[in-house]
Formats: structure tokens, sequence, C-alpha cells
């Protein structure tokens, strides 16, 4: 079976807000290789007009993998993680994430198809802070390798359905 | 808050010179801690051959967030991106031996846009394969 394609427009609310943290900023940056002071030192940070440390751009993937983690656990869903590569990711930002963001997130399922014996799943994930300031949003498509087998049999169970309906 | 590259200074074709990142295993099991992303393709070779893989292959997002510090060290300021969106056309593999494998990332200034903000085409480039493809970003400069 493939992805349920009844879960097109399901929502997945962060369980409880993620904390900004220096110490994850840092830890980020340095998985990367980023120098920047500006991720690192607050000092560094304040002087180049931030209130504190700054995240590198890609940092927000953390809580849209919290978003992903809790569609791979559901089982209605039935999305084989192993099989998932990242198709494409986009990020619009009002700011950068810094240090003491404690923000929410909403991750949405907002297409579901199949492409040459691949299922495709796109998820928009919108951050905003506690206090309700819109962050940034992020989105991205995930391929799920040789998935698509029993998504054409539930595409074709569908037309059969649409046409007898017709 | 302010880029150190100067709008004036930038122009339709102006190239942010290349950048070669070395993605070795342990970048790839340091990047899995810190992101949360602990999908067996990216460390475990028999997971990554079982779904077709030719081994185990870089998160996308390793490689997105190389070409991102291409870019927000070009620009002087890890927040001067208004919007960043790319296209894993190819998977980065990545030899389970000390040399790892490289990404050659690039861009080139595509559009001079309001509010001293440039549009810039990124790509890069592993093991022959263009890895990012179709990739922009909309960069704030000073």
């Amino acid at each position: 079976m493939g992805i349920n394609r009844e879960h097109l427009g399901r929502e997945y609310r962060s369980p409880q807000p993620y904390e900004v943290t220096r110490g994850k900023i840092r830890e980020f940056a340095e998985a990367i290789g980023d120098p920047d002071p500006v991720c690192f030192d607050s000092d560094s940070a304040r002087a180049a007009g931030y209130g504190d440390v700054v995240a590198p751009p890609t940092f927000p993937v953390i809580m849209g993998m919290e978003g992903m983690s809790q569609a791979v656990v559901d089982p209605e869903l039935r999305l084989d993680f192993s099989r998932v590569v990242h198709g494409d990711q986009s990020f619009e930002y009002a700011r950068p994430l810094q240090a003491g963001d404690v923000v929410e997130t909403v991750t949405r399922i907002t297409d579901i198809s199949a492409l040459g014996g691949n299922e495709l799943l796109t998820l928009e994930s919108e951050m905003r802070t506690v206090e309700g300031e819109y962050v940034l949003t992020a989105r991205n498509m995930l391929v799920v390798r040789g998935a698509a087998e029993g998504a054409r049999e539930q595409d074709a169970q569908e037309a059969k359905g649409q046409g007898s309906s017709a | 808050m302010t880029a150190t590259v100067r709008y004036s200074d930038v122009d339709v074709g102006t190239e942010i010179p290349e950048r070669v990142f070395p993605v070795r295993r342990i970048d790839l099991v340091r990047y899995a801690g810190a992101s949360g992303d602990f999908n067996p393709i990216h460390w475990n070779e028999r997971t990554a051959k079982a779904v077709g893989l030719p081994d185990v292959i870089a998160h996308g997002m390793f490689t997105m967030a190389q070409a991102g510090r291409l870019l927000t060290e070009w620009a002087g300021d890890p927040g001067a991106l208004v919007e960043y969106k790319v296209r894993f056309s190819a998977p980065v593999v990545v030899p389970d031996d000390d040399k790892g494998a490289e990404v050659t990332v690039s861009g080139v200034v595509k559009e001079k846009l309001d509010g001293n903000r440039v549009r810039i085409a990124v790509t890069a480039r592993s093991g022959g394969a263009k890895v990012l493809a179709r990739s922009t970003a909309v960069v704030r400069l000073a």
C-alpha cells in the first residue's frame, strides 16, 4: 500500500513548543562547519544588531523534523521512512531564528502524488513564536523510493470509484 | 543584521566564488545528531542498498547547509537570507573511507530586486553529478 491519500490536508502540531538555545545553535553550526561568530558568540551577535546568537538558515529543519516525525509514526499515513529521500526544500524567512525564540510548528500535508514508481509527499511547516510572531515557512517534498506500486493500485481503485459514480 | 556586501557593488552576473566542502561519514553522523534526522540511509550502507541507492548518501539538508554557508559567508551575515530553495537533483554518495565525498558549490547573481535584495542561482556538484539544480536564494545586502 502506498501513502494514504486521505491524509491530504492533515496537520501535525508540535507536541510542545521548541526552545531555540545557544547550545543547540552552536551544535548545529558546528555540525555544518559554519564558523560565523554570530552563531556562537552573543557579543558578536549583539554587535551585528541581533538580540542573541543567530541560527544558520537551515536550522529550522530541526522543527520540521519534529513535524515529520509525527507523520512517520502515524501508522495510517503508511510512510516508510527508510525509503524516503529528500526531493526539494524551501524556506521563506520573516527573520532568522535566534537563541531565546520559543517556536510552535504546524506541519501540513499539502500534496501526495506518484511519479515514475516513486511517491511524493509534500509538507509545509509554519513556525511562529509562542507570542504569535510569524518567523518562517518551510516546505519540503519527500520522495518515497519504489513505493508507488501500492499507490497505483490505490489510484486505480479511486479512478474506478470515480468512474462508477460519474 | 547587516550584510557586508553592498547592493551597489553587485550586478547581474556577479559570481560568488566556488567553494569545495568535504563530506565524510563522520560529518553525516554529526549532522544526524544535530538535526534529528536519523534516517538509516545516511549512515547504514545495508539499508541504503536495500532501497536501491549505490551507498550511504548525505542528508540533502547537509548539502543545502553547505550551499547556505557559501551564501551567508559571502554576504557576511547568517541572517541575510530572505528566501532559500533547493531541488535535490542527485544524491551525494559518501563512501566509507577517510576521504568521503566533495561537494562543490557556486552561485551567480541572477536578478537585482528592490529593498537591497538580490536573487542568486545556486548550484552544487558532487562526483560529476549536479546535486543541487534549479536552486535559488534571495539575499538582503547592505
